[in-house]
Order: structure tokens, then sequence, then C-alpha cells
């Protein structure tokens, strides 16, 4: 780890995983709540990383690696369900999915 | 002096991602989250995970943002596009992400001139990631593929245009 203590690298991880966390409760955008879940994705591979750096072992970024695919698909189907979504409402805001059902 | 660096980049990244979830527009938030996933990739090749970084690079702030960007531009067609590209001219959309782009470049060349041997050492190479993915990972591999085809077939069923329309009557 060079000199960087675990502590800080994963307290980095929570921050941002915070921060994300909070993106998605307050914002009501969907494109703005769909980053916030990248920014919370990412904060786990973070973690994930910095410990797979502390034992010098390869597994934690063989499960980054399996993060990066899961934000990937996440990503293209998250994209093009707003779009659609876009097509029907003419809108991005989120509240006005609690509209659906029957 | 890494652990410095280490700090610096750490606080880029918590400044950016803070700037991301409070800004109002979409574009201007997409320019923050890519200097935070850069400032990421700078901590992976601190810690010694130089092959994490660059596919934090590579997917993330590049395949990844690209889609966001194609999305954006997709949902904002006409008139008010033209008026984001004049407000994308004007130097105060880009000037709080190109800062905290030149303090990673600032670190970067202070690696790169220091001597990487002497700061950054590759402690978990990409060598030992790639046996051990097609070794005992190979499973995860075919998983991830399945679920990278199921993605890929969702998107673009759900992408079709002519989704809205009813089915032929027979």
């Amino acid at each position: 780890m060079n000199g960087i203590p675990i502590e800080h690298g994963i307290l980095l991880a929570a921050i941002l995983f915070s921060l994300g966390f909070v993106g998605v409760l307050t914002r009501r955008n969907i494109i703005f709540v769909l980053m916030s879940l990248e920014i919370m994705l990412n904060a786990a591979g973070l973690a994930f990383v910095v410990a797979s750096a502390r034992w010098q072992h390869a597994d934690g970024q063989i499960m980054f690696l399996m993060i990066l695919t899961l934000a990937a698909a996440e990503v293209a189907v998250g994209l093009s369900l707003i779009i659609q979504f876009y097509k029907r409402f003419q809108s991005l805001d989120m509240d006005q999915l609690s509209k659906l059902g029957g | 002096m890494t652990v410095l660096l280490f700090y610096v980049a750490a606080a880029v990244a918590i400044v950016a991602t803070l700037l991301t979830i409070t800004r109002t527009n979409i574009a201007h938030a997409l320019l923050y989250l890519v200097v935070s996933l850069l400032s990421i990739a700078v901590i992976f090749y601190m810690i010694g995970a130089p092959l994490a970084g660059a596919l934090e690079v590579i997917v993330y702030a590049g395949a990844i943002m690209v889609l966001f960007v194609f999305v954006i531009m997709m949902l904002n067609a006409g008139k008010p596009t033209e008026d984001q590209e004049k407000a994308w001219l004007a130097h105060t959309s880009w000037r709080g992400p190109a800062l905290l782009c030149a303090i990673l470049l600032a670190e970067m060349l202070t690696l790169l001139t220091d001597g990487i041997s002497g700061h950054v050492s590759t402690h978990v190479s990409a060598k030992e990631v790639g046996i051990l993915l097609y070794g005992p990972y190979l499973l995860a591999v075919e998983l991830a593929s399945m679920l990278l085809l199921a993605g890929l077939i969702g998107a673009y069923h759900l992408g079709r245009e002519d989704n809205t329309e009813e089915l032929p009557k027979s």
C-alpha cells in the first residue's frame, strides 16, 4: 500500500458511498439517481481494490472487474428505460413513476 | 510523498462527487463525475493496482460516461440544445472540472518525473489477475458474459422505436 493506511482507503470508500446514497435519496431527476448509483458501485469497487492491495491478493481486483461488468449492464438497461420513460411522460421526474400501476 | 498524493487525490474525489450530486445541470454533473472517476483511477494506480486503474479510466470514465452523454443528447434535441452549446462555451461551466483535473495531472507528472519505481510499486500485477480470472474464477467470467448478453438484449428491446405500438390483430 506504499504507506497508505488501509483505514483511510476504506474511509474514502465509505464517504463516497454515503455521498452516492444521499444523491439517490435527495435527487428526483432520474438521470441523477442513476449517476448516484454509479458512485455507490464505484465506492464498493474502491473498497475491494483497497483490501486487495492491503493483503496483496488479486481476488479483490477480480471482484472489481465483476462490479465493472455489473455497472455496465445496469447502465445500458437503465438508460434505455430512461429513454422509454421520457418518451411516455415527456419528463425526467421520478415521482411521475408513482402514477404507474393499476 | 505517495501518502500525501493519496490524500490530495482523495480530496479531489470527494469534492468532485459532492459537486456531482449538487449540480442542477446534468452535463455539468457528468463532468464532475468523470473527474471523480479519474481521481479514483489515480488512487488505484498509487496503491499498486494498475490494471484496476486502467479499467476504471477505459470502462467507467470512458464507455459508461459516453453512454450517459449519448442519452442526454438524445433527450435534449432542438432549440434547448443550441442554448446549451452556447452555455458550454462559457468558461464557468468547465472551469471547476478543469481545475480538479489539473490537480490530478500535476500528481501524475510528479509521479512520472520522480521515477515510478521509487513511489509506486505493482503489488498485484495484471498477469496475476488474468491467471486467477481464467483459472478459479472461470465460472464467474461466464456468468458475467451472460449478464452482459442479457443487458445487451434488454437495452435493445427497451430502446426500440416501435415499442409503443400495439401488436397487429391477427
